[in-house]
Parts: structure tokens; sequence; C-alpha cells
């Protein structure tokens, strides 16, 4: 039983010192809040998940086919029964002439009541009702704003004008992510111009079923699953749509964990600083206490019990607060939810947020209390025996780092999608962590080594800082360095991003796309672009086909033993043409441009990464499918092709003499200078082409930019408690290095400095101390964003010059802001009142 | 009358860059129970560093201290402090009290920590024997320097020690304070009878003690008794 003792006197000993003790555990506070902020809403979200799952389908069977369900396709669905409702969905443009505009969008042909599960949330209300009904249309709710379009205005799709019904607020299976990558229109099957169809390959036809006689929809399915894949249909049942949210909502919410966690390891250091300095201040104490008779185990037990008191206070804090922050959650993540998370309190998650605060506070408090376990009580007689210097010959010390090791360990395994990116987690933390700890060990044996004895006082006071004892380079260097590699890493993926696209814009490349020309309509379309005066930078035929064969075997038996990959399953489009384009090059084989009449079997060139996912070589037989037609290939050249480049690229060319007598349809590839043009060209070509589309790559690009800016609001919202735990740190560490120099500055005072004097030399330590630290914390952003543009988004690496530039100032500034607020009143207090008190 | 405290052959040696220095060589000496001793001897020559081993607060280089019957060195860090709350007083030059104690709470401190029945009272009364009885809740920094060593006096004797070690107790004091305080140590220690290690540059203060014993340069030059 532990002694009454310790707590009495852990009570008595923080006197004085409770707010200061408090300011010190309070970097634990954010980290905490977020942690059960993220993780209260990750249950509510799993179970709202599970709860809502039908809707997230609509329905409870749903069949999906790239092509008109075939007559025995047809007999099966009529023997299943239920209730069905169909949609055919495809690209198209869809012009609103109120604003003479027109915008690509997704069309969704709705015949029956889709969506059986969920309500669809419109403006007006009623319109959800009617609009089936009343042959109106559904229109996504960000293009309505853009243009500008009301309920009553009207919207031509192909030939035919719809009423606007109203906008879609929500619809049931779908999020608002999908309406930033193709905005989603909504019309009745029954009035939809067929002829978007007879030429088009791709339309998507889907079947939903909804059930009330409590069928068992995984067992129907594993039934006629065959049967299904024969048919080239795929399926979705509730199960499915279920685990695969569940799978992704869970990766979401355990990276945004292991986000969270970061601002607690960041507090943890924080505290470690903290009690470092804290038991520092209280040595003449513990050597009293040992004096008299306390034992090593109680000395230490009564600042552990202080420690753990108010690392119990911040975390049941951070918690309170987390629980508002939960909140917000909903607010920066709504985009990728599919579904409404109300605001219910886990007490899971509050109760899992604060014992990780705690046991992070005491597991870091550890690493400065062990060490009074070494504080001699000779101290009392004399103040210059060596305390603390030897943590590192200390086994308990190395106990603690265990500890501590495998606890983040095993925190960010449990937290990552595989073990091996927990690990990936750790190394990279290890490896941030550890350089800005080099750094600062670097900067005060470099600060003493080198010490430029000819400075002027103020610096040379300055610099000393920054290695005398009880100095605050560690601490510091690592949060404001964490901070700044954070934000460095933000900006730094932002720019290379941004950069890759806008690449386009700089190169004179083209950044108007129209496809979907049929052969007939491909002069016409052609002469328009030419009469507004606009450049023909590409015109390439398009044929859909799909694998039948691949080296004699045929992808159906492929399907049936399962041996069939993504590449073997999926629709190709591909081109014809006697000529490489300049961003792909043949890496094996020969490109063969023309195909021999004689020759029965076509010479195609492959992408070299496809023919890997193919597991085919040079030689390699392949057959494809063209509506109906086999047609024989050998895999005649590999070729590597820049997929990043504005242009058309292929998986497959075919040579020219093959594919020019079977149906296809024609992209034509040009630019325009402004968004007048762009429209212009629009208009011109849907008013005698409605199913050509025309695509403005601008708009993909300020598309582009709306979705990165949704996710690095998320990112920045996570690194936000990252940063304001840095800032508390700071200021903790401040403070306490205010009380430090307190004395000094006093004495300085008394031997006759002035207010400016006292304060530049503040300026100069913590302008040195932002300095280094951003410029570690941001040369390790620049290898982050490296490794993330050669790794992840395989292009060059493009850093954020300007970005840098204003951090590299800002964190410094920053740092001397907070330094200087927090260090006033230092020069206003009488010497005689602080020389008596800290005697 | 048995030794409180035998010190035998005691060398500390420190090291001090590359040569070893030798603070204290061969000492050696009794102290009888209810016996007073003071240390004397030029700054350097060893005092502190004897009052030090002698009280457990340090480890010998060689030879033994044994007090109330143990040998120190053979004995743990934590072994070592349950003797000296059990057995020894101590008074510094610079009183150590703990600054977030009330005067009250400090002198509790070896009481509570021995886990003794009725410090409050105990410490009470000692305070009042001291003239604090009206300060008792206030803190170190609200007390004048020669209040300050009361309170420690106090202190030393809260668990009725066998042994009190004095660090040059009026050191820090004007000369009157000082006098008070050193009547006042005298008059405890006389009537609780313990035995006094006093190390001082303080000649009168040392006259006071009936022993005194010489050091220069870590030697004894002297052992001698006084008329006191």
């Amino acid at each position: 039983m532990p002694n009454p003792w310790i707590f009495r006197m852990a009570w008595r000993d923080s006197r004085g010192s409770r707010r200061q003790l408090a300011l010190f555990l309070s970097s634990m506070i954010v980290g905490v809040a977020a942690l059960v902020a993220i993780s209260s809403f990750g249950s509510n979200l799993r179970k709202v998940v599970d709860d809502e799952s039908k809707t997230l389908l609509g329905a409870d069977l749903v069949f999906e086919s790239g092509r008109p369900f075939g007559e025995t396709m047809e007999a099966a669905i009529d023997s299943i029964g239920g209730a069905q409702s169909r949609l055919i969905s495809f690209p198209s443009m869809a012009w609103f002439p109120a604003g003479e505009q027109s915008r690509l969008m997704t069309v969704r042909a709705v015949e029956g009541k889709f969506p059986f599960y969920g309500d669809i949330e419109t403006t007006p209300a009623s319109a959800a009702d009617g609009w089936l009904a009343d042959g109106g249309a559904l229109v996504d709710a960000a293009v309505m704003r853009l243009f500008n379009v009301q309920p009553g205005d009207s919207v031509r799709i192909g030939r035919y004008f719809y009423p606007v019904a109203g906008r879609i607020d929500r619809m049931p299976s779908e999020n608002q992510m999908m309406s930033f990558f193709s905005p989603r229109v909504y019309i009745p099957a029954a009035r939809l111009d067929s002829t978007l169809l007879s030429r088009g390959s791709q339309a998507d036809y889907e079947l939903a079923f909804r059930f009330d006689d409590g069928r068992d929809v995984e067992a129907l399915v594993e039934n006629i699953g065959l049967f299904l894949r024969e048919e080239e249909v795929r399926y979705d049942t509730v199960e499915e749509v279920r685990e695969s949210w569940d799978e992704g909502l869970t990766n979401l919410y355990r990276f945004l964990n292991v986000v969270a966690f970061v601002a607690v390891l960041l507090g943890g250091i924080g505290v470690a600083g903290a009690i470092h300095v804290y038991v520092r201040r209280r040595l003449a104490t513990i050597a009293v206490l040992r004096c008299l008779g306390a034992g090593t185990r109680q000395t230490f037990s009564v600042y552990a019990v202080q420690t753990i008191a108010m690392g119990l206070a911040s975390s049941v804090t951070g918690a309170m607060l987390g629980i508002g922050v939960q909140m917000l959650v909903p607010v920066a993540l709504s985009d990728f939810l599919p579904v409404d998370v109300p605001f219910m309190v886990s007490w899971g998650s509050l109760g899992a947020g604060m014992t990780l605060g705690v046991g992070v506070t005491a597991a870091f408090a550890l690493f400065p209390l062990v060490s009074i376990r070494r504080i001699s009580p000779l101290l009392t007689l004399r103040s210059t025996v060596e305390i603390g210097q030897t943590s590192l010959k200390d086994p308990l010390w190395w106990i603690v780092f265990g500890v501590v090791a495998t606890g983040i360990t095993t925190f960010s395994v449990a937290n990552a999608p595989s073990p091996g990116i927990g690990l990936g987690y750790v190394v990279a933390l290890t490896a941030v962590f550890g350089t800005l700890l080099v750094t600062a060990k670097g900067i005060i044996w470099a600060a003493r080594r080198f010490f430029p004895s000819r400075w002027s006082y103020i610096w040379r006071q300055g610099l000393a800082n920054l290695f005398r004892p009880d100095n605050q380079t560690n601490t510091l260097i690592l949060s404001l360095g964490l901070g700044a590699f954070i934000i460095g890493t933000l900006f730094g993926i932002q720019r290379t991003l941004l950069a890759q696209l806008e690449v386009s814009e700089a190169r004179q490349l083209p950044n108007i796309v129209l496809f979907d020309i049929q052969p007939d309509e491909i002069d016409p379309v052609t002469r328009i672009v030419q009469g507004k005066e606009l450049p023909v930078l590409d015109s390439v035929p398009i044929v859909s086909m799909r694998l039948a064969s691949v080296n004699g075997r045929t992808v159906s038996a492929m399907r049936a033993d399962s041996t069939a990959t993504w590449a073997h399953r999926r629709e190709y489009r591909v081109t014809y043409r006697d000529y490489l384009t300049e961003s792909e090059k043949v890496v094996e084989g020969v490109f063969i441009g023309e195909a021999d009449p004689n020759d029965p079997v076509a010479p195609v060139s492959l992408d070299q990464d496809i023919a890997r996912d193919l597991d085919v070589g040079i030689g390699d037989s392949l057959t494809f499918n063209v509506q109906g037609q086999l047609i024989p290939t050998r895999v005649a050249s590999l070729r590597e092709v820049e997929w990043r480049r504005m242009g058309t690229n292929f998986f497959v060319v075919f040579p020219a003499g093959v594919l020019e007598n079977i149906p296809r349809f024609y992209v034509l590839l040009s630019r325009t200078e402004n968004g007048e043009q762009a429209a212009g060209l629009q208009r011109a070509v849907l008013g005698g082409y409605p199913s050509v589309s025309v695509i403005d790559l601008s708009l993909v690009l300020s598309t582009f930019d709306t979705i990165f800016s949704r996710i690095s609001f998320v990112v920045r919202f996570m690194a936000s408690f990252s940063i304001l735990t840095g800032v508390i740190v700071l200021i903790g560490a401040v403070v306490v290095s205010r009380v430090q120099r307190r004395r000094e500055s006093v004495l300085l005072k008394t031997l006759g400095a002035s207010q400016s004097e006292v304060l530049r030399i503040m300026t100069v330590e913590y302008l040195f101390l932002g300095f280094f630290a951003a410029l570690t914390g941001l040369a390790l952003s620049f290898a982050s964003v490296w490794a993330f543009s050669a790794f992840v988004f395989d292009t060059s690496f493009r850093p954020d010059v300007v970005a840098t530039l204003v951090l590299l100032g800002a964190v410094p500034f920053l740092t001397v802001a907070i330094g200087l607020v927090n260090s006033r009143g230092i020069y206003r207090r009488s010497p005689l009142d602080v020389l008596r008190t800290d005697m | 009358m048995a030794s409180i405290l035998s010190v035998r052959n005691l060398t500390k040696t420190y090291q001090s860059g590359n040569r070893l220095l030798t603070v204290l060589h061969d000492v050696s000496f009794d102290l009888r129970r209810g016996e007073t001793c003071a240390v004397v001897g030029p700054s350097g020559s060893g005092k502190t560093t004897l009052l030090g081993l002698c009280a457990g607060l340090d480890r010998a280089t060689s030879g033994s201290v044994d007090l109330s019957g143990e040998r120190l060195g053979a004995m743990s860090e934590d072994a070592l402090a349950r003797l000296r709350n059990r057995e020894v007083g101590f008074i510094f030059q610079t009183f150590q009290l703990i600054p977030t104690l009330t005067a009250l709470e400090n002198v509790m401190v070896p009481a509570e920590l021995r886990g003794q029945k009725g410090p409050r009272e105990r410490a009470s009364e000692l305070l009042d024997q001291v003239g604090l009885g009206e300060r008792m809740s206030h803190y170190p920094a609200q007390l004048s320097g020669g209040e300050q060593q009361r309170v420690s006096i106090a202190r030393a004797f809260v668990n009725r020690p066998a042994m009190l070690f004095a660090d040059e107790p009026t050191g820090n004091l004007d000369t009157d304070t000082g006098a008070t305080i050193e009547e006042l140590v005298f008059e405890i220690n006389e009537t609780a009878g313990t035995a006094l290690l006093l190390v001082t540059h303080n000649h009168e203060l040392a006259q006071r003690t009936g022993r005194i014993i010489r050091l220069r340069g870590g030697n004894i030059v002297s052992d001698t008794l006084t008329r006191a």
C-alpha cells in the first residue's frame, strides 16, 4: 500500500508550482483531445455504417454490366423477382441553356423506385418525390451553384430538354467526393435520348433489387455467381458494400489516429523537457528529503505522483475538449463520408484517450524522473555535486526507453493498414525525431565548440543560452522542427501535385478534349474547331474491345479458375496509328506502324506495365473481342508511356490497316487560350453534335484543386493538433526558461544592463532556436516530399520554394514573439525581490 | 560510555582532472553518546567532507564509519536514509528548509517519514520551544534567516536523534542572531542529551563544545578537550 506521506508531500511540494506544472503537462491536452475526437468519431462512424448499410447501396442487391443485359440474363432477373429498379449511367455533356453553359456530367437515367433505402435529399424538398413522374431532372448541387441554375430552368442532355426539378443535396449510395470527380444529373430513363446509348460504349447498366421476403442475398449471389461471371455481370450486396466502406473508413480513421498520436508524442516530449527542468529546480528539496531519511523510492514517488496527477488532469481536460472537437470532425470529413454521422459520445474512446494520455505523460516523465534516484543528499552540504548526467548508464532509463519504444510501435502497428506500414510509421517517426534531436545536440555542441568570442555581448549571451545548464534547445528544436516539418511536407506535396498539372498550361499542350465523336462527325467537328481558329493538336480514333484470350487460354477460363486479373477483365480503348507520339518510347521489340494485309495476326504495341499485369512479352498472342468479332494479335513491341503528359495515351496501339472498318469514335485535342474561347467551342460543337463530349482541362485543373484543397483541409485540420501542441510546448519551454533566466536577467539588470539589452539577448536565443528548428524541419520535409514524389505519386520533385522561405521566416518570428510575450515582466521585477525569493 | 560515532582510518579521494585529490587522510576518532565536538580548520581542510561521511551522506574511499553501532559503508542508500531518519539530526549553514512547506510541515517531515504518531503535536511543541509558536504556518520565504534556522533546529530534534550534525549553523547569520541560535542549539542539545558534531570556523562557537578536532590538509592535527 502506498505511503500516505508520499501523497501529502506531493501535494505540499507542488505548492506554488501547480500552475506551472499544469502548463508543462498541458502539452498533452491537445493530443488527447485529437485522439478522443477521432476515435470517438470513428466508433460512431462504424456504428452508423453498420446500421445504415442498406442506404450505402440503396438496395438489397445490385447487378452491374458494361452492356445491356442479354436475354438469358433478363430471364434470370425475371425469376429472381423482388422490387426492381434500373439505372443507366454514362458520361455526357449537359447543356444549361439559361446561362448557355455546359459541363461533362455523369447522367444517371432511372427507371423504378431507386433508391429503395434511404431518402434522396433535394432543394426544394418536394423535388425528391415528383421528379421522376414529372419527367424532370435532379442536378448536382455544385454545378447548379456554379452555373446559377434555378429549379424550373432546363437542362439538355443529348437531344432532349428536361426541366430542372431541384438540386441533389444527398443521394444514398453516393458521397460528395464523387460529385467532384464527375457531377451527377438524374433523369427519368423513360425520357432518355437513346441515341446517346446506341453509339456510345461507356454506359453502365445497373439493376437494383429490393426483397421484402427476408431473402438470403448472400446465398442467392453465391448460387448464381458463376452464371453472373459468364454474363460479365458484377454484383454488389449490402454486406460487400458495408465491408468495403468499413475497411476504407477504418483505414482513414486509423490514419487520422496516427496523426493525432504524433501530437500526443510531441506532447510527451514537451512533458519530458518540462519535468526535466522541474526536477532540476527541486534538487535542493530532494536532497533535503534524502538527508532527512526519505528513501530513493519515496522521493521518486513524490514527483511521480505529481506528474501522474497533472497528467490525469490534462488528459481529462483533453478528453472533454476532444468531445467538443468531435463535433468538428464531420465538418472536416463530410465530403468523404457516405452517411451523416450523428454526435454521440463514445465512452470507450474517452477512456482509451485518457488512459493513453496518462500513460504517455507518465512514460515520458519517467525519463527525467529516474534521475531523482541518483540525487545525492550530499547536495545539502555542497551545491557542486554532479547529478543526472549519467542517464544513459542507468539500466532503468533503458527500461523506460524500451517500454516507450514498444508502446509507440504497438500503437503504430495496431493503427496501420498492415504491420509493414505500421513499422514504416515508426521508422519515419524515428528518422524525423532522431534527425531533430541530433540537430539539437549538434547545435549545442557547435555553439560551444565554435563559440564566436568576438561577437558583441548580446549575441554571445544569446548564443550561450543554447548550451547553458537547463537550456531548452532539445525540446524546442524537436517541437518547432516537427511543426515546420509537417507544414512543409503538406505544402510540398500540394506544390508537387499542382505543378504536374500546370505543366500543360506552360508548355502549350492541349487543354480541351472533344470525345465520343462518331466517324461521320469527325470532319465537321474538325472544321468547327478550325473555324474558331483553334489548333487541332491531335485527332485519334478509338475502338473499345475486351480481351478474349491470352496465348490461347480464354479469359472466361481464367475467370472461372480465378486467375484473371483486372487487366484481363477490363475494357480496352485502343487506337491505331503508324507513328509513336512524344509521350511514348519503345523499350522492347519493334513498333510496327502498318499491318501486313496478308498476315491475319496484327502486330500490336503494349504499354510495359499492362504487359506485366497480363504476364505477356514480345511474341505472345492476344485475341481481342471487338463487338463479337475476334481479332488475333501478337505483341510486337513494349512501350514506356508517360501517362501524366496531357494527350492521348493508350495501353494498346494497333497498326494502321486492321481496325479501320470497325465501329469507333474519335478524340480530338485542341488548345484554347481562355475560358471564353472554350465556352464558345463547347456551344458550337454541342449545337450541332449533342452527343460529342467536350472537356475543358482547365476545369479539370480547378476540380483537382478543389479536391486537393478538401483533402489538404483534412490534413491541415489534423496537422493543426500537432502544431498547436508544438506552440503549447514552446510556451511551456519558454516559461520554464523564464524561471531559469529570471535570476540571470535580474543580475544583469543589477549590473547595469538595460531592458532592451535583456530582451535582445532573449531574442537572439529564440531566433537561433526558431531558425535552426525551421531549417531542420524544412530540410526533412524536402526529403519527405521527395519520397512521396518518387514512391507514391511517381512524379518529379518540385519543392515549394516560396512556402519554404515563408516558413523559414515565420517559425523564428513566431518563436521570438511567443518568447518575448512570455518573458514580459521579467525586467520589471525588483532585483532584491527576485534574489531574495531565489536564495 | 559507548561510542555513538566511531571513525577509523577514514580516507576520501576525488578524481580532479587527471589526478587524485586526497581530501581526508587516514582520520580516526570516536565520539561518545551525549559528547559535543567541534571540527575546525581552514577552508579546504576537509571539515565538510568529514561531516558528510560521518552522516552517511557520502561514501568513503577507505576506512570505516560506525554510527549507532552500524557500519555505514556496508549499507545501501535506502538503509542509510532510514538510519539518518532514526538517529541523526542536521543543522545546515543555509538552513535547507523546503520552500513549499510551512514551518510546521518542515519540522514534521522527519517524523512523518518515520511513520510516528502525532507528528503535528511534537513539531508544534518544538516550534514553541524555539519561539516560533506564532509562525508555524509561515513559509520559509516569509521568515528571516534567524527564524529559518530556528525551524531547522526544531526539525533536527523532532525524531529525538542520538546524533546531531551541524554545518556552520551561524555562518549565514548576523552576530546577534547567531548568538541566539548558538544558545538554542546548545540548550536543546543538552536537554535532549544528543551527541553533537559541529563544523565551524567560529572559535567562540567551537569553544562551547567539549572537544575540538583541528583539521589541516585532510589530517587531524590536534584533538583536544576544552574547559566547557
